[in-house]
């Protein structure tokens, strides 16, 4: 599978003929699907091969062809200089990507879960998000970070956090989260031609799902604008704001409120940083009713600044307040029982949005 | 040729886990019989066939790639090895992944300091006068006056901007006093086309380069013509026309930084090193380490400057580390590395020289400690003598000046006098207290300086808040500065 697509993506990218573009198109009646862990690697392959300056660097991304095999094949196709199989050290990795990127080169440097980058945090936010500031516009950094992020399955506490609110407070950063394979090969593109900082946060348990692709997603130009989110399903009754996992249990949700006759609107983010305000704000000022989810930790979440940010400008438009749907303020137990406990699952959404439409008690004491 | 006995299978085995050994492998079934795993000369062709960049024999990658071929399928011939060195020695050799071992019955702790010390290199004795039998690199007249001219304005800028922090003019401010010749010397030895990642005690490197007295100013007092637009605190230069990187505070960043541009060069194939300074107590930094390591890893062409001054902050080096300074733990990392006499000007200036040719010719880093003495507080917020006595700190200023050590040897060898001394002197100060005057008197930065360059592109909601705030300022110009432009 992957093979194929590979062969008709690099034969687009060569000849770039539109007209065999919209050839294409019209034979699009089988849909086809892409794993989100090949759109990753369809984006990284193609970028390399556009621009000399791109360069992977990280744990394993060479000869283990990528700790969950993201970078497969790509050490082979551009040569060591280019997949850098480095030493453990986050620190010293991210640095030297910034410092790569400090000269001009572009680097993709990749942590094998987002948990290690608090090793690299320094250079995130000190280094690269803060130096185009700082330097007055001297010292641009066109770097990314990217890897897993948030929960897998079984792996405790070390391995489980999220840090979209961590990474998403600072500006001079870009954030990024995509869900599905489009989300995922548009904005990896995006976010390698972007001439500022971008924070990728993948997540490992998606790496394996599969995705309807179109055509169009399939050319190398393809791309994503980088603080624009995807009305997933659109409704009238209740807006869910969902981003990376969340989206897909948010779905669900949303078909089981169907059979109840509540029409819910699920907003994908995919763009943290820029927050997509202007979308949210017009869903809500036609649904009137607000949830947020998230996997991550509740105080100071993403759900949090959604939810100040919805009140600070469509407060008349509340019909009900606003809540947060976030994972358990506890490190990530490993046992499977508890970590299911840990994480939202669909019908904490389905509670919450049949709480916002006054069809079941609120959780707030009313007096 | 009876070669897989069965503990170089088990060998064999066990390394096929290794990432990648395993991949080669089959690559070279592919290409040649089993024996070539035991015939050295044979592991040259496998990386040529097998692996496609490799074809090139002048790019560097084929080195790479072939020596990582080469030094894999080494640790696979120790049963060969092995079985043909006479038994009942003492110093047989033996291969692990992780290096290659000389083994001994004797039970041997290596010692935590070095038998004997590292020789600093040193050309000038303490009076100027040229030591004998020394080898240094050849300075021609113009340059060592220009060395020395930028060594004495170096030391009049630091003097007269400290008396404006205290004046009250500037907010802050961090001298060089007693590190001129690291500074100076150093700068001269590299070209225009290095790149430099200083810490935050190096403006002369800058100086040397071409920065303005003037310039220096505007940073100083953070006004409208400040190249970093009033965002930093003093003597946070830079200045991408003169490949100096903005400082920042964070000690020891810069080093990996410096590493990763190094690289970046070498990728470019570009006839430039970088180069990056940083103090003793930089070194304890866990970027350092990084950084040196992955240096050597990667082969890359940069220059690791340590100014080891004795203090970092009032930590003196003995609660900073118990190396026996820092050129030791270059070779920890396999780095090559020197000691110096960091006010020695020449001893710098050629030990800068040679570690240049050394990293752009060899692709490899090169660190150079120079040992000096940090004469002047920390910073403006800092009063040295609270912790160390006020004679150790007149004595290094008097009779240790690197300054006043390189005059004696230009002056030894008639490239300068004491006319020309008062007439530098008391030039530089007419410039420098005219340049803060001007500085002093300039409009700070624009408002709108305050939204841009947060991104490549101001995004939305910068632009509202600036419209935001314009507006306050409107309605109440009365709470505004009147020197802050709209």
């Amino acid at each position: 599978m992957f093979g194929v697509v590979k062969q008709k993506m690099l034969r687009l990218s060569l000849t770039q003929i539109r007209p065999a573009v919209s050839a294409l198109r019209s034979y699009s009646s089988a849909a086809k699907q892409m794993t989100v862990r090949e759109a990753l690697n369809s984006a990284l392959d193609e970028e390399m091969s556009a621009d000399p300056k791109v360069f992977l660097m990280g744990e394993e991304v060479g000869e283990y062809q990528g700790a969950y095999k993201i970078s497969k094949g790509l050490l082979e196709k551009y040569g060591p200089e280019r997949v850098l199989d480095t030493p453990i050290t986050e620190a010293g990795f991210a640095g030297i990507g910034v410092g790569a990127a400090y000269y001009g080169l572009k680097p993709v440097v990749e942590f094998m879960t987002f948990n290690f980058s608090m090793q690299a945090i320094d250079h995130i936010i000190n280094s690269a998000a803060k130096s185009n500031y700082m330097s007055a516009g001297q010292m641009s950094v066109p770097i990314v970070f990217r890897g897993p992020n948030g929960a897998a399955a079984g792996v405790g506490a070390q391995h489980s956090q999220c840090y979209a609110s961590w990474y998403a407070s600072c500006p001079g950063l870009k954030v990024l989260m995509p869900y599905s394979s489009e989300d995922a090969r548009g904005l990896l593109k995006a976010a390698i031609r972007d001439p500022d900082p971008v924070v990728f946060l993948e997540n490992e348990l998606l790496y394996g799902e599969s995705f309807p692709v179109s055509d169009e997603f399939l050319d190398s130009s393809f791309c994503l604008p980088i603080g624009k989110a995807k009305i997933e399903r659109v409704g009238k009754d209740v807006t869910i704001t969902a981003f990376s996992k969340m989206v897909g249990h948010a779905l669900k949700a949303a078909e089981i409120l169907e059979k109840d006759g509540i029409d819910a609107e699920v907003i994908n983010l995919r763009s943290i940083r820029p927050l997509d305000r202007s979308t949210i704000s017009a869903s809500i000022r036609k649904t009137n009713r607000l949830i947020t989810v998230e996997e991550g930790f509740p105080q100071h979440g993403v759900g949090a600044e959604i939810c100040a940010s919805v009140v600070e400008e469509s407060f008349a438009y509340l019909d009900a307040p606003v809540e947060r749907i976030a994972g358990a303020d506890v490190p990530m137990p490993y046992a499977a029982n508890l970590e299911r406990m840990a994480v939202p699952q669909v019908e904490d959404i389905v509670r919450a949005a049949k709480r916002a439409c006054y069809r079941s008690e609120p959780l707030a004491a009313v007096a | 040729m009876a070669f897989f006995s069965k503990n170089s299978r088990t060998i064999i085995n066990n390394l096929k886990s290794k990432a990648g050994l395993s991949r080669l492998m089959k690559q070279s079934r592919n290409c040649c019989s089993m024996s070539c795993l035991n015939n050295t000369n044979c592991c040259r062709f496998i990386p040529l066939t097998t692996i496609p960049q490799l074809r090139n024999p002048d790019s560097y990658s084929h080195k790479k790639g072939f020596l990582f071929c080469f030094q894999r399928f080494q640790s696979t011939t120790s049963e060969q090895q092995f079985a043909s060195l006479p038994n009942g020695e003492h110093n047989q050799e033996l291969d692990f992944p992780g290096g290659k071992v000389v083994l001994s019955p004797e039970m041997q702790f290596l010692s935590e300091s070095p038998c004997v010390y590292n020789h600093c290199y040193r050309v000038l004795d303490d009076n100027g006068q040229l030591i004998s039998n020394s080898n240094f690199v050849q300075v021609s007249e113009e340059i060592a006056v220009k060395m020395y001219s930028n060594m004495a304005t170096l030391q009049i800028l630091d003097t007269i901007f400290y008396e404006a922090q205290r004046q009250g003019r500037i907010s802050f401010y961090v001298t060089t006093i007693g590190e001129e010749a690291i500074n100076i010397a150093s700068a001269a030895a590299l070209k225009s086309d290095d790149i430099v990642f200083p810490q935050y005690r190096e403006p002369g490197v800058l100086l040397w380069r071409g920065f303005t007295l003037q310039e220096f100013a505007n940073q100083c007092f953070g006004n409208k013509a400040d190249y970093g637009k009033g965002r930093q605190m003093p003597v946070h230069y830079g200045s991408n026309k003169l490949n100096y990187f903005t400082v920042a505070s964070t000690i020891a960043t810069q080093i990996p930084h410096a590493v990763g541009a190094a690289y970046s060069l070498k990728m470019d194939k570009k006839d430039a090193c970088a180069v990056t300074y940083f103090g003793d107590g930089g070194t304890s930094e866990g970027d350092f380490h990084a950084a040196l390591n992955f240096a050597a890893v990667t082969e890359s062409p940069v220059i690791f400057i340590c100014r080891n001054n004795g203090w970092a902050i009032s930590t003196p080096t003995s609660d900073q580390f118990r190396s026996e300074g820092i050129a030791v733990r270059g070779q920890a990392y396999g780095v090559r590395s020197i000691r110096v006499d960091g006010n020695d000007a020449l001893a710098m200036y050629s030990a800068v020289h040679a570690a240049r040719e050394m990293a752009i010719n060899e692709h490899r880093p090169i660190l150079v400690e120079a040992v000096t003495y940090r004469v002047g507080h920390h910073s403006t917020s800092d009063d040295s003598t609270k912790y160390r006595p006020a004679d150790e700190i007149e004595w290094w200023k008097m009779a240790r000046d690197p300054v006043t050590r390189f005059r004696k040897w230009i002056e030894a060898n008639g490239w300068w006098g004491s006319e020309t001394e008062s007439q530098l002197r008391s030039s530089i100060r007419n410039q420098l207290l005219q340049a803060i005057q001007i500085a002093e008197r300039a409009e700070k930065p624009p408002v709108n300086d305050l939204f841009t360059d947060v991104y490549d592109n101001i995004p939305s909601n910068l632009h509202e808040q600036e419209k935001w705030l314009r507006g306050t300022i409107n309605r109440h110009p009365k709470d505004y500065p009147a020197d802050v432009p709209v």
